[in-house]
């Protein structure tokens, strides 16, 4: 799957010159259409963004009037968002756990996918993806009435584990159709050279699958950063996520807009940023195993 | 002696290193199962219990059992239940439809290497990967009525504005908007790749015969594709019916003043975390699961019919 990704992604772009000789007007007024097309999509994916953006450095008073592209820039809404409303240490928070989750997730999700794809244990990867099937709030019930008996909920513990929940099904489907795509060889030598099954796996498959990995670590990592319902309910004041802090932002102020988008920016940026720069592992680990069988 | 010792001790390794490789398959699945049954069915089982209860207000009171109670209520229930089973039959079944029609039409057009693309999949990642909760305050600016941007832009077109979000009749729909924005680029990567590894020789010999770009795609493409296009429905319409981020974020607790926004999932959260009514809650959320397993086995069973 990735290696199709990469193969389509570096396919060289036909230079303009070839086209405009080759083509016929007709032709040329259809390429046309398709780039006009093309800019409107990525209008409309971005916009929305960049408009939250700009609202982040409005003053209130340029925010209630919607016609204004031009206004003088303030960064007061940062400053009250990160120091008076204490979005750094929500930040802190949800790295933390984010992490955890996703370290945690990756242990015990790769010798577990590797399984699944090496002795073909189709039923074993249904009866994780089932995960996937489930809504997050039938888990959460009987998770808050466990948590609470035992005095975890407002931990990070809690929500740790919670989290794995979104990890793991994502890290087993992504990495054990990364395993299958990968070729034999280099282990087969291995466990001809005298190491065990478990040893070709630690020291031979795993540093191939290097891509696969980081893929599905950064997939990880986003959906349980963008994580709201299970932090909504199981953190306390101690260990409250950015995606809970920003729904808690909106119903004690009402209506700070340039504060709310402040905060919106600052949760969506740090994604953002890693999606720019990772583009290609995105793409593979999104669509790993959707488009097989 | 310490020869000895050593030998003993790698013929020891030895046997251990066997029995490993030996039993390397349950060895490697066995944490990652426990966990799914701590974390899963555990629960699960806990929802069918306490959904027979009728377990409320504080986690420690103690539950007495009713029997089928809850769910003969909530079947009764025109006011709650069965709206919004509407509403997330709905949401989702619009949603689906304008995302697959939408997603097809990107995906062919993203189809041809082009410059910049690296630029243009760069921007329609960013939808999906943006923290659904951001992305709801995100639209609720935007979709205000007399400050969002969304009214002065159909103003150029003549169109007068808009209650959006906070018009309960339109609610629905333009949340259905966002999930289409938000979603709508996940699928059309999902068909992209499914692009990528079809073959190019039948196409091209429909061009050689002299079919035109319309014939092509519906005759050859589009049913080439078809086990992306499945694939990529199956996959957005188990997180379409579980959506709650967004209308959470947007709407708030019951979906709004009138409910409008009020799907399953937003009832069952309502119903444990803003009404603490934790039995009936769990009743919601099996008769919800029920649909989503119903939901799952029609697209199977329709990839399946249309792939024969």
């Amino acid at each position: 799957m990735i290696d199709v990704i990469n193969s389509a992604a570096q396919k060289p772009s036909v230079g303009v010159a070839q086209v405009i000789r080759r083509t016929s007007p007709r032709k040329r007024l259809l390429g046309w259409i398709r780039a006009v097309a093309i800019i409107v999509v990525t209008l409309v994916m971005v916009f929305p963004l960049f408009w939250m953006l700009l609202a982040s450095f409005k003053q209130n008073v340029d925010i209630t009037n919607p016609d204004v592209f031009f206004f003088a820039p303030t960064v007061q809404n940062y400053i009250n968002v990160l120091f008076a409303n204490n979005f750094l240490r929500y930040g802190f928070n949800s790295l933390v756990i984010a992490a955890a989750a996703t370290l945690i997730a990756l242990i015990i999700g790769l010798p577990a996918a590797y399984a699944v794809s090496k002795y073909k244990m189709k039923s074993v990867s249904g009866f994780i993806l089932l995960a996937r099937v489930i809504p997050g709030i039938s888990l959460l019930i009987p998770w808050y009435y466990i948590f609470a008996q035992i005095g975890l909920v407002g931990s990070f513990r809690a929500l740790i584990i919670t989290h794995i929940f979104v990890s793991l099904p994502l890290i087993v489907a992504i990495m054990s159709s990364f395993f299958e795509g990968m070729s034999t060889e280099l282990e087969e030598a291995g466990q001809i050279d005298g190491l065990t099954v478990a040893g070709t796996f630690l020291r031979i498959t795993l540093r191939l699958a290097i891509p696969g990995v980081a893929t599905s670590a950064i997939l990880s990592f986003i959906f349980s950063w963008n994580n709201f319902l299970f932090a909504l309910i199981l953190s306390g004041k101690n260990t409250t996520t950015l995606p809970a802090a920003l729904y808690q932002f909106i119903s004690y102020l009402g209506v700070d807009w340039g504060g709310l988008m402040a905060a919106s920016v600052v949760i969506t940026v740090p994604v953002m940023i890693v999606t720019i720069f990772l583009q290609k592992y995105i793409v593979a680990g999104l669509t790993a195993g959707a488009t097989k069988g | 002696m310490a020869l000895q010792l050593s030998d003993k001790s790698i013929s020891t390794k030895a046997k251990l290193e066997g029995w490993v490789d030996r039993n390397l398959k349950f060895i490697f699945t066995l944490p990652a199962l426990l966990l799914v049954l701590a974390l899963i069915i555990y629960p699960l089982i806990y929802t069918i219990q306490l959904a027979l209860t009728d377990a409320s207000r504080s986690t420690t009171r103690a539950k007495n059992f009713i029997g089928l109670e809850n769910f003969v209520t909530l079947l009764h229930d025109t006011e709650r239940f069965w709206p919004a089973v509407g509403r997330t039959v709905y949401f989702t079944g619009a949603g689906l439809i304008i995302e697959t029609v939408c997603a097809l039409g990107l995906a062919l057009l993203l189809r041809k290497a082009f410059r910049g693309q690296g630029i243009v999949r760069t921007a329609i990642l960013l939808p999906l990967v943006a923290t659904p909760v951001a992305v709801g305050m995100m639209w609720m600016l935007i979709f205000q009525p007399s400050i969002g941007f969304a009214n002065v832009f159909i103003e150029w077109f003549g169109i007068p504005a808009q209650g959006w979000l906070s018009d309960p009749g339109q609610t629905l729909n333009t949340l259905i908007f966002i999930d289409v924005w938000q979603w709508t680029p996940m699928m059309a990567l999902i068909l992209l790749a499914g692009l990528a590894s079809i073959p190019e020789e039948p196409e091209e010999a429909a061009l050689v015969d002299g079919a035109s770009w319309l014939q092509r795609h519906i005759y050859v493409t589009i049913p080439m594709l078809k086990p992306a296009i499945f694939a990529a429905i199956l996959l957005r319409a188990i997180d379409s019916l579980k959506t709650f981020d967004i209308l959470y974020a947007t709407k708030g607790a019951g979906g709004g003043s009138n409910h409008e926004a009020e799907t399953l999932n937003v009832l069952a959260y309502s119903y444990s975390f803003d009404y603490q009514d934790y039995g009936i809650a769990s009743a919601v959320l099996i008769l919800f699961l029920i649909l989503i397993c119903g939901a799952v086995a029609l697209v199977t069973v329709a990839s399946k019919a249309g792939a024969k």
